[in-house]
């Protein structure tokens, strides 16, 4: 038999650090969950951990805030990112340089960001509030409402990830062909019609791929948050990732592996069947 | 251009400035101000522009401490993109070659990579079994067991484009499989390839999260979590705060200004075809 020239050994050195660090990993969570764990010793509980996860407030708040956070900055991403796109698309005066300035937070560092925001949304010093001042209105304190900071991180978020949202929108809005506009137009289609009748639909996998990547991203993230509030004021802005960072320093390995897991089965159920109704959409197109 | 085209441009314009230029404006007012000046925390004009000394004390902070980061960072991030390249190109070259039951496998592989949380105590239990937890090797290969699943989906996707015939006429010229896919195929896969470097260099220096778990410890700092750590220990030098964030912000800048074609490439992968 001769030898293929496309031999299995290629693979070998991607699946090794693949399968020691990710796959192992990710089995092994499944067992150190069950546990009472100081990574010497785990001792099996059964579901304690999990009971522990969804009976203290504070550990369930953050299993709310993370659908929350993540629905919010997708649902704002995808709305936004169209219209900028289709904005952008559009022939405007100082187009390119607009594309750029909407793009470039995305490749900044998201703790500088952070930090940066915090001092911005400052309640009394930060430009947030003088600004509002300015125009005559009292601000809120962005981060320190226990009841509005996690919708303050979302808007930082927003603002962060928009350009990219745009970006994947912009090349979806290029590859529909301009023969269907005019089609529309010789038909006396309003831009308003234009939009819902003909870029929406067309431009369905791009909004297929935004909602995919904003979500799963939403859904596990951690570093602005924990740059802009550490969870708090309290536990208020904990999402699942800082809880799992916090159990984590706290010791507790066991707790903080079946956060991991819980995270884990979160996503898994919120994106496996999402991206099952988008295929089947996309056949009915 | 009509006139609608043009009032809506200047008008975009000036949001723009005002939502995405100012926060930036600010940053790089506050990072030469003085320090009594900067703790008004206001958006104003500096009265001093202390640029080099700011810049001075903030690099000399705490032993030249961002030194050693920048040094870490870059190490770290050299290595894994390297790595990324070579094995993302390897398995994206068989994966696309050569039809079998083991894709099926590969691809579940690279599907996991891309929606699992990774298991973060778990993989510290297991770096420790192998001493590499808190090195900097052991941080290279999680950005690579991490990163992995992005670079391999590029390269299979972009080698499709790559007639077979090439394999074949080197095969009968001889060359081995190595050979064929270091000599022939790499070097065309150029595009893609600076496309992932820039992308995931990016990815890499900006990364907090993974560095905060697995290489704590002085002598491992990352420019990122000195970033973090220096937010407490300037509480009230917020010049020199935002002289650090200035310095993490300039990196990014320079490769956004030379790979701005390569950038979008990247990030809008997959996105047409869904």
């Amino acid at each position: 038999m001769q030898r293929s020239p496309y031999p299995y050994w290629f693979v070998l050195p991607a699946a090794v650090v693949f399968v020691t660090l990710f796959l192992v990993p990710t089995v092994a969570s499944l067992w150190f969950s069950l546990t009472r764990w100081d990574l010497y010793t785990a001792s099996f509980i059964g579901l304690d951990n999990f009971r522990q996860f969804f009976s203290e407030q504070n550990l369930t708040l953050g299993l709310g805030n993370t659908v929350i956070y993540a629905v919010l900055t997708s649902a704002t991403k995808t709305v936004c990112g169209l219209l900028l796109a289709v904005l952008l698309t559009s022939g405007i005066w100082g187009q390119s340089f607009l594309r750029t300035v909407v793009f470039f937070p995305v490749l900044v560092s998201t703790i500088g960001v952070g930090i940066t925001f915090t001092v911005l949304m400052h309640p009394t010093k930060g430009l947030f509030n003088v600004g509002l001042a300015a125009i005559g209105l009292h601000g809120p304190g962005w981060l320190t409402d226990a009841s509005l900071a996690l919708y303050s991180v979302a808007l930082v978020d927003l603002w962060k990830g928009v350009g990219l949202a745009t970006l994947i929108y912009i090349a979806g809005l290029a590859a529909i062909s301009p023969d269907y506009y005019e089609a529309a137009r010789i038909d006396g289609a309003t831009r308003v019609q234009q939009f819902w009748r003909v870029t929406v639909p067309l431009v369905q996998p791009a909004t297929v791929t935004v909602i995919t990547l904003s979500l799963i991203g939403g859904l596990r993230s951690f570093d602005l948050i924990w740059a802009m509030t550490k969870g708090g004021p309290g536990f208020s802005s904990d999402v699942l990732a800082s809880v799992i960072y916090k159990q984590y320093q706290a010791g507790f390995y066991g707790l903080s592996t079946a956060g991991n897991v819980i995270l884990f089965a979160l996503i898994a159920t919120i994106i496996l069947p999402l991206t099952w109704w988008f295929n089947r959409k996309e056949v009915d197109l | 251009m009509t006139r609608r085209q043009y009032w809506t441009g200047i008008i975009a314009t000036v949001l723009a400035l005002v939502i995405f230029v100012v926060p930036f404006v600010f940053i790089a007012f506050t990072a030469v101000k003085d320090k009594a000046q900067a703790s008004h925390l206001d958006f104003t004009w500096p009265l001093q522009f202390l640029f080099w000394q700011n810049l001075v004390d903030v690099v000399s902070t705490r032993n030249y401490m961002l030194l050693l980061a920048y040094f870490n960072s870059s190490i770290i991030t050299v290595g894994a993109v390297a790595m990324l390249i070579l094995f993302g190109a390897m398995v994206g070259y068989v994966l696309q070659r050569r039809q079998s039951r083991w894709n099926k496998v590969i691809f579940g592989c690279v599907l996991a990579g891309l929606i699992i949380p990774p298991a973060v105590v778990p993989t510290i239990w297991v770096m420790q079994g192998l001493g590499l937890f808190k090195t900097i090797w052991g941080m290279v290969f999680i950005q690579v067991a991490y990163g992995l699943a992005f670079s391999v989906l590029l390269y299979r996707s972009f080698i499709a484009t790559i007639p077979r015939d090439l394999d074949e006429a080197a095969r009968i010229d001889g060359a081995r499989p190595l050979q064929i896919f270091l000599r022939v195929i790499l070097p065309l896969l150029k595009p893609v390839t600076v496309t992932l470097i820039v992308v995931q260099s990016i990815a890499i220096f900006n990364d907090f999260t993974n560095p905060l778990y697995y290489l704590p410890g002085k002598e491992n700092v990352t420019v990122q979590l000195t970033l973090f750590n220096f937010q407490s220990q300037f509480s009230t030098q917020f010049n020199l705060l935002f002289m650090n964030i200035l310095l993490v912000t300039i990196p990014p800048l320079i490769v956004f200004i030379f790979f701005n074609r390569q950038i979008v490439a990247g990030m809008t992968a997959g996105a047409v075809k869904g």
